[in-house]
């Protein structure tokens, strides 16, 4: 793998240290009042992150779209529906089993996830479907996991998989299942240790809340959102690529890759631009032009040198 | 029959009015909303998808006068014409916040969208064939056409097949919502096929003893 050289950071878009602290009081006496509105069931509990230099110079998501407008087909297939139905969701207690071709398998406690070193990280997300957000995340590189089990050298790919609870989750029960449970998802395990690929465990400075995929989600930003699994309880390492959901749903729709590419588009409409979410309504001038990977060629175009990125979508 | 109480004539014109007032109020709140960035997440995207959905229904609605008239002796062909411009119309805001919205009219896009993508070249042709029906929806282009004018506006059932495929072929999942309408729209298609057979069935019934009588 090439060298990886961080993106250079404008030194406006670096928070002042005492913005920063005075975030960090506000956000206390946020916890303080929470405690005294927050109703029954998930809890979004506030959680310190350090600043991180991968930050997008763009006006962040407001929170409000971020967690009311989701594609998380366990609570629903409507944009509203996992806000709406995720109530009963327990994110706790959870355990996420890391096995496969590793020397040393794991089960991890979220514990021990939420005391890996917790970074900030403001990134795009650009949904396969053209609408975009910049969500301010907070997790940990998924490398250092990987790291903590050891793979061994045969590992290629690393696959992922969601929970399945039809008690908790209202889209997996009923007659009608728009996809085979549980949800899976893979990346090559060079794409899986890149340093901008991350476990979140939370965004806008409290735990994720459960449409966002709580408590623990996979947040790759150069590629399409439908590879950011959510509720993971299970990563496997593996040498040969492993079965993805889209993919199996409509292959040809919805690539293993699935970067972010403008140039090529979907069977059913245009990548070239995008939706950004929150901008106000119809006259925000919210539709941008599509970015190869999602704005981050500079640092992960070298893991596909040589790739025909159309035939490999 | 008519179970249902019926409307004193001197009603029926302003009934008709009500219908076109009641009937574009989906559409002229949903702007409102849209516009004052009121509408939730992808304002865009919904005002859009709210054209298309009330397109469906409308058309649905259209094709409902007939066999409420055969099935429960109800004749609502006063409103036919309104529930049939309603549904134009629709498709007619549909595509133009398409095109100026969500395109910011990009003519090559568009025409690229049209031409490679099946389900808005299906969308697309459903639209073209409403012009010609609702150009006709007179009464004076109903005395000049004639039988042509029957013939001519049985294309509606081809518009509302074209309607419910591509709303289904617009989506990742097929879910209950399409399948909903997929058969609300084959039932009343097959309906048609039906429909002079079970007429023809009743109006011999209405009068058993008649042959015997004799």
């Amino acid at each position: 793998m090439a060298a990886y050289h961080p993106p250079k950071i404008a030194s406006h878009e670096i928070t002042p240290e005492s913005l920063f602290l005075s975030r960090r009081a506000f956000m206390g006496a946020a916890a303080g009042s929470m405690l005294l509105t927050s109703s029954a069931g998930a809890i979004a509990a506030d959680l310190t992150a350090s600043p991180s230099s991968f930050r997008v110079d763009e006006p962040l998501t407001p929170e409000k779209d971020v967690t009311n407008y989701n594609n998380f087909y366990e609570f629903g297939m409507g944009k509203g529906d996992p806000a709406a139905n995720s109530g009963d969701f327990k994110p706790s207690p959870w355990t996420i089993k890391v096995d496969g071709m590793v020397a040393k398998p794991k089960e991890f406690g979220l514990d021990e996830l939420m005391a890996m070193p917790l970074e900030e990280r403001t990134y795009r997300m650009r949904c396969v479907e053209a609408w975009s957000m910049v969500v301010p995340w907070i997790g940990f590189p998924l490398a250092s996991l990987i790291d903590k089990v050891e793979p061994l050298g045969s590992a290629k790919y690393v696959a992922f998989e969601t929970v399945v609870r039809p008690e908790q989750m209202p889209g997996q029960s009923g007659y009608f299942q728009p996809l085979p449970w549980p949800y899976v998802e893979g990346l090559r395990l060079d794409e899986a240790r890149h340093p901008l690929t991350i476990l979140s465990v939370g965004l806008y400075g409290k735990t994720l809340p459960n449409q966002n995929g709580a408590p623990v989600r996979l947040v790759v930003p150069w590629k399409y959102g439908f590879k950011g699994i959510k509720s993971i309880v299970k990563i496997t390492l593996t040498d040969k690529q492993p079965p993805t959901t889209w993919n199996l749903s409509a292959p040809n729709e919805y690539g293993f890759y699935a970067n972010v590419n403008p140039a090529v588009d979907h069977p059913r409409w245009s990548q070239a631009t995008e939706n950004r979410i929150g901008e106000g309504g119809f006259f925000g001038g919210s539709r941008r032009n599509t970015l190869p990977f999602n704005g981050y060629a500079e640092e992960v175009a070298s893991l596909y040198a040589g790739m025909d990125l159309a035939a490999n979508f | 029959m008519a179970s249902i109480p019926a409307l004193p004539r001197k009603y029926h014109g302003a009934s008709v009015w009500a219908l076109y007032t009641l009937g574009f109020i989906p559409a002229v709140s949903a702007f409102y909303l849209g516009a004052t960035g009121q509408l939730p997440g992808n304002a865009i995207k919904e005002f859009e998808h709210l054209l298309g959905i009330w397109a469906l229904r409308f058309l649905i609605a259209t094709l409902c006068i007939t066999p409420i008239r055969d099935l429960l002796g109800v004749n609502w062909i006063r409103y036919r014409r309104a529930l049939g411009l309603l549904a134009f119309w629709y498709v007619v805001m549909h595509f133009a916040t398409y095109m100026i919205l969500d395109k910011y009219l990009d003519f090559a896009s568009i025409v690229t969208d049209i031409a490679r993508r099946p389900f808005i070249t299906i969308g697309m042709a459903g639209l073209v064939m409403l012009i010609p029906l609702a150009l006709t929806s007179n009464n004076w282009s109903i005395r000049k056409l004639g039988p042509r004018w029957i013939r001519l506006h049985k294309l509606v059932y081809v518009i509302a097949a074209a309607g419910a495929l591509h709303f289904a072929m617009s989506v990742k999942v097929v879910g209950p919502e399409q399948m909903i309408y997929i058969a609300l729209v084959a039932a009343l298609l097959v309906w048609r096929l039906l429909r002079s057979r079970f007429n023809q069935r009743r109006r011999e019934r209405a009068r058993p003893n008649f042959g015997a009588a004799r």
